[in-house]
């Protein structure tokens, strides 16, 4: 397998990670917000009610500039990162 | 602005230029102790921050074609981020939404977990890929990756539906500005509106759009961050509201229950004015099956990728890294925003409908509540409303009528602000619908010049000649927009999202899969983009008319239908004919790397 193929490989693995943290967050944990919504969640919110404020908008931030380092890595790793002076 | 010194030194030039806003707003607080009247801060604040964005685009005018399309690709990441933030921020996101959230509560919610969740297949899926490729449109992109004119136009038709609806309604929210704050009618109002946006992108384009949109974040921000807080500070619900409202959300729980969600008959209703609402749905707890909760939330989410002005401010940034770092700063500052608009829905209903506060009326007698100065204000302007439906003097809480605008423009002024800080929100939703119609203005007119123009029409035109049909386009698409906003046909939230079912019927497909997908061709992609749009299309039509839709999708949500259409048709057509050629696969190699030239170099 050529370095690209494996780069590209590691990558697609990557963004499977990715998208399945972004179904939890914005799909999976809403299958159950009537149930969440009965307990106590962060501040003293109902945990679905603070889900649909906060807590999922700041996951999302999170997992899109921790994204974006692991991509980085990938690149470096197989030598395509951009050089520093573009 | 246009050495590289002017780069290095932007925090400096946006730090002044945010302590000069700040120093404006003392000034005007100064003023209004000193007897300057309401309408004449409202004019200040209006006129002064306009002026400053009209000064930013005259300063950005250039004459390079890589200036204009994408701001010479050297935009900072943070900076993009904050430009971002204010080209996807509408007037819907700054006057609409806690007002949605005030009135339908969990279900309306999944509009803030679909436009923040978008991001993250903005960042993972297509943003810096496409930023590799090097285009200067999105239909550039799609254009090259399936080759022919037709793909490429047909992504134009796409792109122009979507934006097309988008930005009336960001023209007409200028509109409903001005005319509030300048005390003007509104079929002026909305030319006043015009003449300001295209101020800011006519002369430079992407560039010019780049340094105002930077300019309108900071202004729409402050605009709607200091009210939150001091009302919150003034009611002593905390002084950071968004960690520190939990009793607030539950006490509105529990007054809710106190009161009941009495219906209103037909017949009393039909006396409310138009466009006005009470609350008849529970805060904050669940009240929409998951179904239509998720499925509200995935068109969104979806919609936000496929939207063509928020994937060409991708193309600004230095670099692949860049551009994906940039998809995070712009999410962090979307965050800021959206995190506030549920706290300003719960300050603002909490201070309405508890009898215990001063503030409140429900409970009031209805002479009193009509007495109020702030009641006859927003009455006489069409935005609240009171009727005394059983007769019993007092005001019940299925008697009292708001419009979605008034949470977020009369509740200062409900809290007991000073006027200074209404006519500051004024100058944050004229910037936040101002920044949305730039960009939405500009990608269409640069589908048009660059790619049915210049690469369609005369390929062989020269730079000066492009940019001159780049901004007679702008000045067109800006005048049929105002007219047809003039007309006042559709509410502006509605065709906000409906902006978005358009774009992911049509175009998120063709884009996701010809990064990710090689084996996708043309006829495939023709085949997406055009069946995709014609199937959301014929939805919305049949729903609209009476049609019972089926699996719970609604005129709000016609985009699953559609993309759904869209990738069947894509994949099953491609598989039918051939694969595309080898120098296509090879292309899309490269764009999966970051490093190495883009695509199409420098055009």
């Amino acid at each position: 397998m050529s370095n690209q193929e494996k780069h590209w490989e590691k990558s697609r693995g990557l963004l499977m990670i990715t998208l399945a943290i972004w179904f939890v967050f914005s799909i999976g944990i809403f299958l159950f917000g009537a149930e969440m919504n009965e307990v106590t969640g962060p501040f003293g919110y109902p945990w679905t009610y603070w889900f649909t404020c906060q807590g999922s908008l700041g996951a999302f931030v999170i997992l899109i500039f921790w994204f974006a380092n692991r991509q980085e890595k990938i690149d470096e790793e197989f030598g395509f990162s951009e050089r520093e002076d573009e | 602005m246009k050495s590289t010194n002017f780069i290095d030194n932007l925090p400096r030039v946006y730090g002044i230029y945010t302590g000069g806003f700040i120093g404006f707003i003392i000034i005007m607080a100064i003023a209004e102790q000193m007897g300057m009247s309401a309408k004449a801060i409202g004019i200040a604040f209006v006129a002064f921050t306009v002026f400053i964005y009209a000064l930013i685009g005259w300063l950005s005018r250039t004459a390079q074609a890589d200036a204009y399309y994408v701001a010479g690709r050297q935009v900072p990441t943070v900076f993009n981020g904050m430009a971002t933030a204010a080209d996807w921020m509408s007037g819907a996101s700054f006057v609409a939404m806690a007002g949605g959230i005030y009135f339908k509560g969990y279900g309306y919610m999944a509009l803030l977990v679909g436009w923040t969740g978008g991001y993250v297949l903005v960042a993972s899926l297509l943003a810096p890929y496409l930023r590799k490729f090097g285009c200067y449109t999105v239909p550039d992109f799609i254009g090259t990756r399936y080759g022919g004119n037709l793909a490429r136009f047909s992504a134009v038709v796409v792109l122009t539906v979507a934006s097309f609806t988008y930005v009336t309604a960001q023209i007409n929210a200028t509109g409903t500005i001005a005319s509030v704050a300048l005390d003007i009618p509104f079929q002026y109002a909305v030319y006043i509106g015009l003449i300001s946006i295209l101020l800011c992108s006519m002369l430079g384009g992407m560039r010019g759009v780049t340094w105002t949109q930077v300019a309108q974040y900071i202004v729409l921000i402050i605009a709607y961050l200091l009210p939150v807080f001091w009302i919150s500070n003034k009611m002593g619900a905390g002084f950071f509201p968004h960690f520190m409202l939990a009793d607030e959300v539950a006490r509105i729980g529990e007054l809710e229950s106190q009161f009941g969600f009495v219906k209103n008959s037909a017949a009393d209703l039909a006396t409310v004015p138009k466009g006005l609402a009470g609350i008849t749905k529970a805060h904050s707890a669940v009240n929409a099956t998951p179904w239509a909760f998720i499925s509200l939330a995935l068109a969104m989410m979806m919609g936000t990728a496929s939207l063509p002005h928020v994937m060409m401010r991708y193309f600004t940034t230095p670099s692949v890294k860049a551009a994906r770092k940039s998809v995070g700063w712009s999410l962090f500052f979307i965050f800021l925003l959206y995190s506030s608009a549920p706290m300003l829905a719960t300050l603002s209903k909490l201070s309405l409908i508890d009898p215990t506060l001063s503030t409140g009326i429900i409970g009031k007698s209805v002479s009193e509540v009509q007495a109020i100065d702030w009641y006859q204000n927003w009455n006489s302007a069409n935005l609240m409303f009171i009727s005394d439906f059983n007769g019993n003097g007092t005001v019940e809480l299925n008697e009292f009528f708001m419009g979605g605008k008034a949470v977020v423009l009369a509740t200062p002024e409900i809290a007991g602000l000073p006027y200074v800080i209404s006519g500051l929100v004024a100058a944050g939703g004229m910037a936040a619908a101002m920044s949305t119609a730039d960009g939405l203005i500009l990608a269409i007119a640069n589908a048009i010049s660059h790619d049915v123009y210049y690469k369609i029409i005369d390929p062989k035109a020269e730079t000066a000649k492009r940019l001159v049909v780049a901004r007679v386009l702008l000045v067109v698409i800006g005048f049929a927009g105002a007219t047809i906003a003039a007309m006042e046909i559709q509410g502006i939230l509605g065709s906000v999202i409906w902006a978005f079912d358009f774009a992911m019927s049509g175009l998120f497909f063709p884009l996701v899969l010809g990064v990710w997908w090689k084996r996708a061709n043309r006829q495939g992609a023709i085949a997406g983009m055009l069946g995709g749009l014609a199937a959301g299309t014929w939805y919305l039509v049949w729903v609209r008319t009476g049609g019972s839709g089926f699996l719970g999708i609604t005129q709000l949500t016609f985009g699953i239908f559609g993309s759904a259409v869209s990738l069947v048709a894509m994949v099953v057509v491609s598989l039918m004919t051939q694969e595309p050629d080898k120098a296509t696969q090879k292309m899309v190699d490269e764009v999966r790397v970051p490093s190495g030239k883009t695509i199409l170099g420098k055009q």
